[in-house]
């Protein structure tokens, strides 16, 4: 019963959307809205399958993809790092939290000229605004994990006999976890909204390098085909940090989800 | 001889909490620490616990002991058997874990998270992993105080089982007066930070509530706390400890 008008439901959010692609597509043949604004949805789907079948989707999709994962992996480590240091000792807090507090207020994009100045247009500036991006929601949401977690509980684990690293591996990372994971997932988020804007200055390669090809030669179905893999990518991986989530909170009540 | 306390002084800022204390604990001996709110009996534990640092006097503790907290302090991350066995440093730490979980009678809920116990559960729990090292001193600070009177009776059954089977020594804090006449060897008085009063418990085990030489030990205790049996007592002291307790770090 209740999950029948659960599927009746989801249905009935996808009408809206198909409407308005109906329409798009209808305004597009009768000349509405010209190709120059925007191209028509059949048109997109078959630069779409052009663009597959021709490898040039895939590679620049896997080349924007391994500087993700490369700048989000070193983003993960130093923001995580800095968290435990500044999370468990008040002298590396002095250190390293006043520092940080500063640079997240930068705007990121802004440092783009910056980083173009001091290394170029190849891998590393981009790959680095990567890493700003994902460095901060790190840092801050694990740090503050740690921060949370129940003095009782470390209490309990003194008591236990566990060492200073057993009380960091039992019961302080754990404790952290659920947050560091809502940060890593907004890390994620941002992290592709950056190479979105890194892409589109001076590379040759990537999903950004497609859409800036394809501006100069007005072809807007090809722009909406990388839009749109953009966003699947943004929510393919927010669902995999997710699934990750289902795994290691399990202890969580069912109430949680 | 298992604990041997001289002179101990504890206080933060003016406020002295414990004021020359002297507390001796016999091997296997178990004793009810008794005391108004504010009274230094959280901090006495915690100090024979090694949690807090006395400013003065002389302290022998066994060099195994364990707690158990008027919360279970399981980590919810941790099935329970891990959680048992969590800081257990050998190699059959599990299996340990489960003898010990079986003791309390909580075989079943090994593989389970912790927030899907019972309290009673909880407790028992947290008393297998107090149990499991082996404590030759066993701290229990008001242990059954959050559970409802039917678990509660059960698991002083429990404790008095365990106790007669492991027999570390043992202090228990408690704020009920018939809960340290049911368990006790011993029960004392915390009173302005010094054990104001001390009588021994000479009653056949298990105990009887109903017993005239056990009324007659109740109305005795009651007035060494300053309680008339005509007032409820459980009302007068049952507000919780305002000690200050400082925060771990680690």
């Amino acid at each position: 019963m209740d999950t029948v008008s659960s599927g009746v439901r989801s249905l009935r959010r996808w009408y809206s959307p198909i409407v308005i692609i109906a329409l798009w597509q209808a305004g597009s043949m009768l000349g509405l809205i010209p190709v120059r604004i925007i191209a028509s949805p059949s048109a997109v789907l078959a630069s779409f399958w052009t663009l597959l079948v021709s490898g040039q989707l895939l590679g620049n999709l896997g080349v924007s993809l391994a500087r993700v994962v490369v700048g989000v992996a070193i983003g993960v480590a130093i923001g995580a790092g800095l968290a435990i240091l500044a999370g468990l000792s008040r002298r590396g807090e002095a250190v390293v939290d006043p520092p940080l507090q500063m640079l997240r207020t930068l705007p990121l994009l802004g440092l783009t000229p910056l980083l173009i100045l001091w290394f170029g247009i190849g891998e590393l500036p981009k790959i680095l605004l990567i890493v700003l991006a994902t460095t901060f929601p790190v840092y801050l949401t694990l740090l503050g994990g740690i921060r949370a977690v129940d003095p009782k509980l470390i209490e309990a684990g003194r008591i236990l006999g566990l060492s200073r690293w057993g009380i960091v591996r039992h019961v302080i990372v754990p404790g952290a976890l659920p947050s560091a994971l809502v940060g890593l997932r907004y890390a994620l988020g941002t992290a592709w909204v950056t190479l979105v804007v890194g892409e589109q200055i001076n590379a040759d390669k990537g999903l950004g390098y497609l859409i800036m090809d394809a501006r100069d030669f007005l072809r807007t179905d090809v722009i909406v085909v990388c839009l749109l893999v953009y966003a699947i990518l943004g929510l393919g991986t927010d669902a995999l940090v997710r699934g990750v989530e289902r795994r290691a909170l399990a202890w969580r009540p069912a109430v949680a989800r | 001889m298992s604990v041997y306390a001289r002179g101990l002084r504890r206080a933060y800022g003016n406020d002295v909490v414990l004021d020359g204390l002297d507390l001796d604990l016999a091997t296997g001996e178990f004793v009810a620490l008794l005391g108004a709110s504010g009274s230094g009996k959280t901090t006495l534990l915690r100090t024979l616990a090694g949690l807090d640092l006395p400013d003065r006097g002389e302290l022998r503790v066994p060099p195994r002991s364990a707690v158990v907290f008027q919360e279970p302090r399981l980590l919810p991350w941790k099935r329970v058997v891990d959680n048992v066995a969590l800081g257990l440093d050998r190699r059959d730490a599990r299996e340990r874990a489960q003898a010990a979980l079986a003791e309390v009678g909580l075989t079943d809920r090994a593989g389970a998270w912790p927030v899907t116990l019972s309290g009673g559960q909880a407790q028992r729990a947290a008393l297998a992993r107090a149990l499991v090292r082996e404590p030759a001193l066993l701290l229990l600070d008001e242990p059954f105080a959050a559970l409802d009177a039917l678990t509660r009776l059960r698991m002083h059954g429990l404790v008095e089982q365990l106790w007669h089977r492991h027999r570390p020594a043992t202090l228990l804090v408690t704020h009920d007066v018939d809960e340290a006449l049911l368990l006790a060897d011993r029960v004392l008085v915390l009173e302005r930070g010094r054990i104001a009063f001390e009588r021994s418990v000479e009653l056949a085990r298990p105990r009887d509530r109903a017993h005239p030489s056990f009324a007659a030990l109740r109305t005795q205790l009651l007035g060494a706390l300053g309680v008339s049996t005509e007032e409820p007592f459980e009302d007068a002291l049952r507000c919780r400890e305002a000690e200050p307790q400082p925060l771990a770090t680690v």
